[in-house]
């Protein structure tokens, strides 16, 4: 429970926890190596003593220095030895018989072993022993040397504690160093969040790439990537903003110089002629704030949704006899197999992205020329086709943005035509194909029903 | 005077056309940075009515190319982008003057005659020579104090011959100063505008250099 009270989201406790964790896995197991390295070992040097121990008292016996059968026991007194592991080796010799003939002080006086030769382990009085036998059948004697295993492990306990102990006074100190390299660690961090946390709103410049260790660069790429994303939509806001106070303000100039010379002009010819191109002004101005609802209303997505059978036919037809073409000077056809066209898709939508083309290509159509609406040859597609000057192929790329109004811009249009006709295809899922004619002048444009893999 | 306004909105570009050839100028009009380079490469103009937004590019680098060819044509900058900061701009980049649409037709056609004025390093809005006093901002010209009437074309004339009175001006220059591109010349209308012009100031004013054209008596 302690460790999901800890708060995760900090970096810096949790590199902490997980150093600490570490280490101390670390440790552990390093002590468990040590443990059980230290006792083979142990074991290993103390049964080698045991076996010279007995060969040693086995030699003094052979040589005759012990009495081979005294009435009762010797007992050998030892040298005083370490405190704490004094008396640890015990000593007894026993006739074949099963007489006890010799035996070490402190050595218990039940038997340590059983006949058996080599090492042995057996409980005397209660305590467990490891003993080294030797049995010699030409004097009769069986040489037993034993210690107690509860003295081997005391040995290896303290080996091990002296090792613990100043790992534990260590603990401590190695913690608050931890600490204090997590904190120089992650300074780059705290200064990238004061250098952001001391920005301006507008300053979207990226993080200074040179300062940046290379772990956090992957966080402060995304992070400059955003700024570009968003600083590059903020510029086409910007530009859209000023290029919609150019359009408005310019028709509103002109509008006003061609009322001045309406009222200045003494001539009755100059009046009219600024009296119809205030008409013509009031004309593309209106038709410049309804261009501009539409695209706020696309770029609001107010019409998705409403999906229905659409006949292509049925909504060419709806567009061409609501925009009348300049009189009979113009001729208006299309493909009868677009009856057959059902698309479903949003009637709304369709209907704003074609009747725009529709009047982009009546804009710059010559007098006496002809407009068709075709079925693309693979059927997943619909073009119109004009006979006026097309794009220049410098512009094919431009001519959808928003207010853009090529060299070839006719009087009444907007730049929003084809800016609202990609904006409408595009929330469709369709896409917009924009080319110059190859067979004469004019402009051939098609909505793609299925968008291109690009 | 020959003014050459380049603005691509067409009702506008006819606005100005026709209100500023009301003052009785000469207006040429071109649609692009390409083709205001051509006319200011190609003609000598009074004054330059500069817009900033064109279709194929900025009025600022049209102007910035003209300074840099030591074209001192006096030019006036027309834009709907006002922000101090674009008038500061275009001041810099060596305009004479700074209009934010929508402007008043008067005034633009004022700060024209002005910065004009100040192109032929004149201070006084009148022009006084012999006598005679013109006055472009009025179309009004008096002989000896007394006014005299002319017609729009007249004053172009009498204007272009003032500016530099004693000095010969050919009869193509001064059907330069009357006629933008797209007029058609009549082929005597120096010679008319002249014969009236002198019954009206003064049969001596205008002198005729035979084969080389008109100069005003100093």
């Amino acid at each position: 429970m302690a460790a999901s009270s800890v708060d995760m989201t900090s970096l810096r406790k949790r590199l902490f926890a997980l150093l600490i964790v570490a280490t101390g896995v670390i440790w552990l197991s390093a002590i468990g190596w040590i443990y059980f390295g230290s006792k083979a070992e142990v074991e290993h040097v103390l049964d080698t003593r045991l076996q010279e121990a007995a060969k040693m008292v086995h030699s003094l016996v052979a040589s005759g220095n012990v009495a081979s059968a005294p009435e009762k026991a010797q007992v050998l007194e030892p040298l005083q030895g370490a405190a704490g592991y004094e008396r640890q080796l015990s000593c007894q010799i026993w006739s074949l018989d099963g007489k006890l003939m010799a035996r070490s002080s402190g050595a218990p006086e039940a038997r340590l072993a059983d006949d058996a030769q080599g090492f042995s382990e057996r409980n005397v009085n209660g305590e467990p022993w490891r003993v080294y036998t030797i049995e010699d059948a030409a004097k009769g004697v069986r040489v037993m040397v034993g210690d107690r295993v509860g003295v081997r492990e005391r040995l290896i306990a303290d080996l091990i504690k002296g090792l613990i102990v100043p790992l534990l006074l260590i603990v401590p100190l190695l913690g608050a160093l931890i600490w204090i390299s997590i904190d120089r660690g992650l300074r780059p961090l705290k200064v990238i969040a004061d250098e952001l946390a001391q920005r301006s709103a507008d300053d979207m410049g990226p993080i200074e790439a040179g300062r940046v260790p290379s772990e956090i660069k992957p966080l402060t790429n995304a992070i400059n990537g955003l700024f570009a994303k968003v600083e590059a939509a903020r510029r086409h806001e910007r530009e859209v903003t000023a290029f919609a106070a150019h359009e408005l303000r310019t028709p509103l100039a002109g509008l006003k110089t061609q009322t001045q010379i309406a009222l200045a002009a003494t001539d009755p010819a100059t009046k009219e002629g600024a009296l119809r191109q205030i008409l013509a002004s009031v004309d593309r101005t209106t038709r410049l704030v309804r261009q501009l609802l539409t695209l706020a209303k696309l770029d609001a997505g107010a019409d998705r949704g409403g999906v229905d059978e659409v006949n292509l036919g049925e909504v060419l037809d709806a567009i061409n006899s609501g925009l009348a073409p300049r009189g009979e000077l113009l001729r208006v056809s299309r493909d009868s197999s677009l009856d057959d066209v059902v698309l479903r898709t949003n009637r709304e939508m369709l209907t704003i992205a074609l009747r725009n083309l529709h009047e982009n290509a009546l804009q710059h159509m010559p007098d006496g020329g002809r407009i068709h609406w075709r079925l693309a040859a693979d059927g997943n597609g619909v073009a119109i086709e004009d006979e006026g000057p097309g794009i220049p192929a410098d512009e094919l790329g431009a001519v959808t943005q928003r207010f853009f109004r090529g060299r070839h811009k006719s009087a009444a249009g907007t730049g929003l035509g084809l800016a609202i006709v990609e904006t409408a295809v595009e929330q469709l899922g369709f896409s917009l194909k924009l080319a110059n004619r190859t067979d004469r002048d004019g402009l051939r444009a098609e909505v793609r029903f299925h968008r291109d893999a690009a | 005077m020959r003014i050459l306004v380049v603005e691509d909105d067409p009702i506008l570009a006819n606005g100005l056309k026709v209100g500023l050839s009301l003052g009785g100028w000469a207006v040429d009009l071109v649609g692009t940075c390409a083709d205001a380079r051509a006319a200011v490469g190609a003609v000598e103009f009074d004054a330059v009515v500069l817009d900033l937004m064109l279709p194929d590019g900025s009025g600022i680098d049209v102007l910035a190319e003209m300074r840099a060819c030591e074209d001192r044509t006096p030019v006036l900058l027309l834009t709907a982008l006002d922000d101090v900061a674009d008038r500061i701009r275009g001041l810099d980049s060596g305009a004479d003057d700074y209009l934010g649409k929508p402007f008043d037709l008067d005034e633009l056609a004022a700060r024209v005659r002005a910065i004009a004025r100040r192109g032929t390093g004149r201070a006084t809005p009148s022009i006084a020579a012999g006598g005679i006093v013109i006055d472009p901002a009025t179309l009004t010209v008096t002989v000896d104090g007394d006014a005299v009437s002319v017609s729009r074309r007249e004053f172009a004339v009498l204007s272009a011959l003032m500016e530099r009175p004693g000095t010969i001006r050919s009869k193509s220059e001064i059907e330069e100063r009357l006629y933008g591109w797209q007029e058609e010349i009549e082929s005597n209308t120096v010679e008319v505008h002249i014969h009236h012009l002198r019954a009206k100031i003064g049969r001596d004013a205008i002198e005729t250099v035979r084969g080389l054209g008109y100069r005003l008596k100093a």
